[in-house]
């Protein structure tokens, strides 16, 4: 039995375990309350922050070609380098509540058209100097100028004018936009000095880590800023490595030999085998990514809404959830929202496999028989493959001609998706869902991969995003939801979960639906006990 | 002048203009691949006003001749110039890359080549007797198995399961030697295993062949032990093969090794050519294909110079 509470114990430490969960167990065990309860509190204890250390992260999504400037991050490595050292306005939180980091408070007019962010005084810079309003509009500049490359380009587009007033940055927008504090929240939008006109890879932010060494696609080292604002709450480690480990098994098993402290993309075929090793645990959180399979609306023969929906009830959601998955994810309803994000209306019915329905579409469609094809690559998103192979069995068994061409992986973003009329691939998911339907299904989105072009769900996606009433922001998503679930051009068979694995000796670590290795955050966040 | 040096001088004449051809060959097919670099980095996050910007910072909006005789003066006069997608100096990257590459390669061969050819000797010696069958059993073995495999065998038992090693070659510059040599130990392990086969099956053959000559059995008849005769009679006789093979496995470590590094999350040149070519960064891909056909032709030279010294007809011809 005392093996038994140790056990417990340990998992109370690591925060794996609440109060009634352990006090439950306990009473089972035979442990009085009083006993029971002295115990949580000595095992909770252990949970306080606990200085210095470092902490290591094995990473996968690393290039020797990987850049320090906030505006090119797109993989992992880059973003997961760049929490240490880099700071937005704001933050998005586990729960999806915005925390304020260079920004301290934020307030928006009333038709939600003008934001006014107030810096937070007296907070300085890595290189000691002071943070200014201007320091702010002078990055929203660098990604929204003509010249910009920036990741976050599409975000930021919108502002029409911007300045700094004291300590207040003020931006007005073409069209209101109530989710305007989120997107400012977006990880490209690091505050720099002079917004990082001067030198933008120079890794000079207020971020709570200063950057040491950068070997792009080796390792990034940082050790604590000992200038931080947020003082000893956070940022326990005296330093932080980020390690570029590509292949999934070396990332395993430098995590087994406690070479690295917390790994990301533990594969999901593993996961499980992985969670029984002692010293370490796989932590799972259901995001707002999904995989997809797109089709071109207005190309044929997709551009006929019979043939998508047979295609849509040919898909079988729970196989791929299990055999893609292993069950480390959710079905998806052929729309690129769910549970993970605000204002989604649980009450859409979800849509099942259905080969007699898919059946009567694909008859209906008068699709004449010719093959329909379906691109995929590896690197489309992972087991692209096998889940192509899936469809094509489910959609043959209702009687489509559905054949899988395999695309290499090098060149399929530039060649293939966004180019062929059918393929595979993923998105990341966006914080809230007016960024999402704005990124992908707006009929003027650079990234309209299933050519949806309709002026009734762009006007709604307008009048939602300037809406401050929050009952018909709800009311108006769930109406585009469905319209996009009825008719749309995406298949979408499965959201996916963040997947990471986490040494015990790690501290105070919380899933966090934003993203994985808790959105980044984990060696601001954690420590080592 | 000494036809060995005249020879030399030729051979390196010609090898720079192989040098130059090559990089021709490189810059026209990584022209050639789908996509560019603009469109690499930006990915899935492309648009077609981010896409022109990046193009347009790059110079990828200019004839790729004019880009190619650009980077072709640059080199001529030292200057690799800097990377299209992070704009750092090639020539830095490189140093530190190819530095790691060949500490890699140099303790693998130091291990692999006096190892491989000692086997091959016995091997010869123990003809078809069990030390024979056991040697090429084993090596041929761990040449049969894909590297990574090896890599991923010996990372389970030696890093996880006995923590004798770590399970990625983690080195730095500030690390003292044996640091580094514990940090590589599986890595060049892997290689050796990789590497061992190739060189002891040729010296095997080569020595064996030799074996056959009448100067051996003259040898033998004189009353040498079986060790003498190999090593003083037939091993020199046989040194022009078994470099050449010494040199083509040296070159594989140099060149080769990209899957060891992958797996070991190791921070050579493999890995840093590969980033470069997905990524469409043509600098780059440029000065890793130069470097890594001038370690060819550099080898291959030695190796020619090398045979032609050990024969000495020769090395005196009429």
């Amino acid at each position: 039995m005392k093996d038994q509470l140790d056990y417990m114990a340990q998992n109370v430490t690591a925060g794996k375990m609440t109060r009634r969960e352990f006090m439950g167990k306990a009473a089972a065990l035979g442990v009085s309350a009083a006993v029971a309860s002295s115990m949580f509190a000595d095992a909770a204890k252990a949970a306080s922050p606990v200085k210095g250390g470092v902490l290591k992260m094995g990473v996968q999504g690393g290039e020797s070609t990987n850049s320090q400037d906030p505006a090119l991050w797109a993989s992992d490595v880059p973003i997961a380098g760049g929490r240490n050292w880099a700071e937005t306005l704001v933050e998005v939180g586990p729960d999806g509540s915005l925390e304020g980091l260079v920004a301290e408070s934020w307030e928006g007019s009333a038709d939600a058209k003008t934001w006014r962010f107030k810096i937070r005084q007296g907070i300085e810079f890595s290189n000691g100097k002071s943070v200014t309003a201007e320091d702010v509009m002078r990055t929203m500049e660098r990604h929204t100028n003509e010249d910009s490359q920036s990741g976050a380009l599409g975000i930021v587009k919108g502002i029409e004018s911007m300045r700094a007033d004291g300590d207040v940055f003020e931006l007005k927008l073409g069209v209101g936009n109530a989710d305007m504090p989120y997107l400012i929240g977006d990880y490209h939008l690091a505050i720099q000095p002079n917004g990082g006109f001067d030198n933008p890879t120079e890794a000079v932010s207020t971020g709570p880590y200063t950057l040491e060494s950068d070997e792009p696609g080796v390792r990034m080292t940082f050790k604590r800023n000992p200038n931080y604002w947020g003082g000893d709450a956070v940022a326990h480690y005296d330093g932080v490595e980020v390690i570029t480990l590509n292949d999934a098994t070396a990332r395993t098993a430098a995590l087994q030999s406690g070479q690295v402290d917390i790994i990301n993309r533990v594969e999901p075929k593993i996961a499980q085998l992985l969670d029984r090793a002692p010293n370490l645990a796989v932590r799972n959180v259901s995001g707002r990514g999904h995989y997809v399979f797109i089709m071109h609306v207005d190309t044929a023969p997709f551009d006929v809404n019979e043939l998508r929906l047979a295609l849509k009830y040919a898909v079988n959601r729970e196989e791929m959830v299990e055999k893609i998955l292993r069950g480390y994810g959710g079905v998806g309803n052929d729309m690129p929202i769910n549970a993970a994000y605000p204002l989604f209306d649980e009450t859409i019915p979800q849509r099942e496999h259905d080969l007699a329905k898919a059946k009567e579409h694909y008859e209906k469609s008068g699709h004449d028989g010719s093959p329909i094809i379906l691109r995929t690559a590896d690197g489309a998103f992972p087991g692209a493959v096998d889940a192509a192979a899936l469809f094509q069995q489910s959609a043959q068994a209702a009687g489509i001609p559905l054949e899988i061409k395999r695309e290499p992986n090098d060149g399929y973003w530039s060649e293939v998706w966004n180019k062929q009329p059918f393929c595979c691939s993923y998105w990341g998911g966006r914080p809230v869902q007016d960024q999402m339907y704005s990124t992908a299904y707006l009929s003027s989105a650079d990234w309209n991969d299933t050519r949806w072009k309709v002026p009734a769900f762009d006007e709604m996606l307008l009048s939602a995003r300037a809406e401050l009433d929050e009952a018909k922001r709800k009311e108006t998503y769930s109406q585009m939801g469905q319209m996009l679930r009825n008719e749309g051009g995406l298949i979408l068979p499965m959201f996916n979960d963040f997947i990471d694995a986490v040494s015990n000796s790690v501290q105070g670590y919380e899933p966090d639906p934003n993203g994985p290795v808790m959105n980044w955050y984990a060696s601001k966040k954690t420590w080592k006990a | 002048m000494h036809p060995i040096v005249k020879l030399v001088a030729q051979r390196l004449a010609l090898g720079a203009l192989l040098l130059l051809a090559a990089s021709a060959l490189i810059f026209g097919l990584t022209e050639a691949l789908p996509g560019d670099a603009a469109q690499a980095i930006l990915g899935q996050a492309a648009t077609a006003e981010s896409l022109a910007n990046l193009r347009e910072e790059m110079g990828l909006n200019r004839p790729a001749l004019t880009r190619y005789f650009e980077w072709l003066g640059g080199i001529l006069t030292g200057d690799m110039g800097v990377a299209l997608t992070n704009k750092l100096d090639i020539a830095t990257s490189v140093a530190s890359r190819m530095s790691n590459t060949l500490f890699l390669a140099f303790w693998a061969a130091l291990i692999s080549v006096p190892l491989a050819i000692l086997l091959g000797l016995i091997a010869v010696r123990y003809q078809n007797r069990w030390p024979d069958k056991a040697i090429s059993g084993v090596t041929l073995a761990s040449i049969s198995l894909p590297e990574f495999m090896i890599a991923y065998i010996l990372i389970f038992f030696f890093a996880v399961k006995l923590f004798w090693a770590p399970s990625f070659a983690n080195i730095s510059p500030s690390m003292d030697l044996l640091d580094k040599l514990h940090a590589i130990a599986l890595p060049v392990a892997v290689l050796v295993m990789v590497v061992l086969a190739h060189m002891m099956r040729m010296t095997r053959a080569a020595i064996l062949n030799v074996m056959q000559s009448a100067y051996i059995e003259t040898a033998e008849l004189k009353g040498l032990t079986g060790f003498q005769v190999i090593a003083r009679h037939a091993f020199p006789n046989a040194i022009a093969p078994i470099v050449n093979v010494v040199m083509i496995n040296m070159a594989y470590l140099v060149v080769g090794v990209v899957v060891v590094e992958v797996v070991f999350a190791y921070p050579g040149m493999g890995q840093y050519l590969v980033d470069a070519v997905v990524k469409r960064d043509v600098p780059v891909v440029l000065a890793c294909g130069v470097i890594f056909a001038a370690v060819y032709i550099l080898l291959n030279i030695f190796a020619d110079v090398v045979s032609i010294l050990t024969n000495p007809r020769l090395r005196h011809p009429k």
